[in-house]
């Protein structure tokens, strides 16, 4: 599958592609198959997403998940600092990334 | 400490204006990303891994507690209540929101200070001996010429464009405490029939092609140490290659002329150079030299120190150093807690480090290359007093110089450049060593460690280096063994194949044992190296 990411023009905060809106949670993404750089296109002239582009991803039991391991970080915030991730309460929330 | 004069304050307050009507502009879509990113960028701020990133200049590491508290203003304010001191002497946010980018800096400008320049391909923050000023074996103090520097390159219009980044470090002691000669240029304020002058060693760096600068001249007098700087600086502008990024930076432009051609050329542009007058007047370089006025010492000040306390003397012997005037003392405050995040501190640990340096250090602080904090001028008697409070805040680490004293770039936690994470390394091998009786037998072993080519942790000049890369999407981890970036300056030699995170961890106790079994009495991690070289050790890597 293919996702669609990018940071959010005011916080900076990675999003995903939902395939009607952008959310701050991996589990959310859409697979946007071939259709990532028309989206793409539109949403970045809009303004809704800074500095998008398309990665590779899989579908796993708990939702899709990217490819490669920075985009995996990127999904939930910096490994070392678990506080800081979007998941903050769950000590599991990060043993997908590595 | 330089406060700033008129000019200093409308060049920064022009800045921030600038900045924040293009922050407005970029918000409301009157530009797109690749014209703002430019802009942004002039300004420190970056979009990394997570959000943007603020980097905040630090002038040659130094700063006053009115200035360390307003970094850690900034990071309870606009942040997430802490910051990350780096290996250019700097400060680097990590969760800062563009809305919220003009508002910090003109926080900044209110203590003097900004982001400018701290990115782009100009001349960024001029780095320096974090004990200058105090330390026992300096010649004189080499902070009002990177301030003249500093000053010189702000700006500076025909350098704001140059092929590459471009990093200057100016020192004044035998001791390399600013890994001065892996810096493009490497400025070495030195005494010959006692007068002095500045010795140039223009072309080295680390990233992906590392190289130790030679030296180009010997000796500059120093009033002529702007001009000549302006002429290395225009061969290399001129020269330069600007078709490919990774052969754009001055080393290979050196190393491909040959340091006798470049020094010939220099040379011709320096005879035309000195004459254009841009040299200061010495009044001008005296206003400057007068604002890095040693502080008022008593040299009567009792020198005996009461190390009843054994934890406290412990931190003596390992984190304060000597000062020039007697009864005095440098401390060394260490960022790395066992486990921690080497160069991370929270904003109540700023404002702790700000109030002592304004109760026992004259008001000053410093930000070091190996990403500790420096007080410069403390009275040996209330050394006890600061470690008490250091102590209780989780700062008084004593482990300065040793294996857990770990130089590691954010990396792949944080860096979108980066390929492997270096922070999780640090951690597990600052954990492996925890004991602190083994670190203090293993004596000096400067560990540095960089997540990518890019070489942000230092990895060449470690006495033992790691390099995170990427393999086929999985992290692996490269040992390097032999660099230093101290006045005995080398570039470390990769071992061979890499490790995964654990293995790494396991393969540098191998060394390390190896290290106590070859060494002789008085070696150093590197000197036995240096003696043995690198058969015995890969014998006890790979078997």
């Amino acid at each position: 599958m293919k996702l669609l990411t990018g940071n959010d023009l005011k916080t900076g905060f990675v999003t995903w592609w939902t395939g009607t809106d952008w959310s701050l949670h991996i589990e959310d993404a859409a697979d946007v198959g071939e259709a990532g750089e028309a989206i793409l296109a539109v949403e970045e002239a809009a303004r809704r997403v800074n500095a998008p582009y398309i990665i590779a991803g899989e579908q796993t039991a708990d939702g899709p998940r990217p490819a490669h391991i920075k985009d995996r970080i990127r999904a939930l915030g910096p490994t070392v600092r678990p506080d800081l991730t979007l998941k903050p309460a769950d000590p599991a929330a990060g043993d997908w990334v590595i | 400490m330089y406060k700033y004069d008129e000019y200093d304050h409308a060049m920064v307050a022009a800045r921030v204006a600038e900045f924040s009507d293009q922050v407005k502009r970029r918000l409301a879509g009157e530009i797109t990303e690749d014209q703002f990113k430019p802009l942004r960028l002039m300004n420190g701020l970056y979009l990394q891994l997570h959000a943007y990133m603020l980097r905040v200049a630090v002038p040659y590491g130094t700063l006053d507690s009115r200035q360390m508290r307003m970094l850690a203003h900034i990071a309870r304010k606009y942040d997430r209540d802490y910051g990350h001191f780096t290996t250019r002497q700097n400060i680097q946010y990590n969760w800062i929101k563009l809305e919220d980018a003009p508002a910090i800096l003109e926080d900044l400008a209110s203590v003097e200070m900004h982001a400018i320049q701290t990115s782009g391909n100009c001349i960024r923050n001029i780095s320096s001996d974090q004990w200058a000023g105090a330390a026992a074996d300096e010649i004189t103090d080499p902070r009002p010429w990177a301030e003249l520097l500093r000053q010189w390159s702000s700006f500076h219009p025909e350098f704001s464009y140059l092929p590459r980044k471009f990093k200057i470090a100016v020192i004044a002691a035998a001791e390399d405490r600013a890994a001065m000669r892996l810096h493009d240029i490497g400025i070495q304020i030195i005494e010959k029939d006692g007068v002095h002058g500045a010795a140039f060693y223009v072309g080295g760096g680390m990233g992906r092609t590392p190289m130790i600068a030679p030296l180009i001249k010997d000796f500059v007098p120093l009033e002529d140490m702007l001009s000549y700087t302006e002429a290395c600086l225009r061969v290399y502008n001129r020269y330069g290659r600007r078709d490919n990024i990774y052969k754009a930076r001055i080393k290979i432009l050196i190393h491909e002329l040959g340091a006798d051609e470049y020094r010939r050329q220099v040379e011709e542009e320096w005879a035309h150079v000195k004459s254009l007058g841009i040299d200061p007047p010495k009044a001008e370089f005296d206003r400057i030299a007068k604002q890095f006025a040693l502080p008022a010492l008593d040299a009567s000040a009792p020198d005996a120190i009461d190390r009843s306390d054994p934890d406290f003397a412990v931190w003596v012997d390992q984190n304060v150093a000597a000062h020039k005037v007697p009864g005095h003392a440098i401390v060394n405050i260490s960022l790395k807690p066992v486990g921690g995040i080497p160069g991370d501190a929270g904003s109540a640990q700023i404002d702790l480090m700000a109030d002592l340096a304004e109760k026992y250090s004259h008001d000053e602080l410093r930000v070091t290359h190996a990403q500790n904090i420096v007080l410069p001028h403390v009275r040996k008697a209330d050394l006890y007093a600061i470690w008490q409070e250091l102590d209780a805040a989780g700062l008084a680490t004593p482990n300065l110089d040793l294996i857990s004293d770990i130089i590691a770039c954010p990396g792949l936690d944080y860096c979108s450049l980066a390929n492997a994470r270096s922070i999780p390394v640090a951690q597990k091998i600052a954990t492996r060593f925890s004991d602190l009786g083994r670190q203090k037998e293993l004596g000096e072993l400067k560990l540095k460690i960089s997540g990518c080519i890019n070489a942000c942790g230092h990895h060449h000049a470690g006495h033992i280096g790691i390099l995170g890369v990427d393999r086929k999407g999985t992290e692996n981890y490269q040992l390097l063994l032999g660099g230093s970036g101290a006045e005995d300056v080398s570039l470390g030699t990769i071992t061979g194949p890499g490790f995964d995170e654990d293995g790494i961890v396991d393969a540098i106790e191998r060394v390390t044992d190896k290290y106590l079994a070859e060494r002789t009495e008085g070696e150093r991690f590197v000197d036995t190296f240096r003696r043995v070289g690198m058969a015995p050790f890969k014998e006890a890597i790979y078997g």
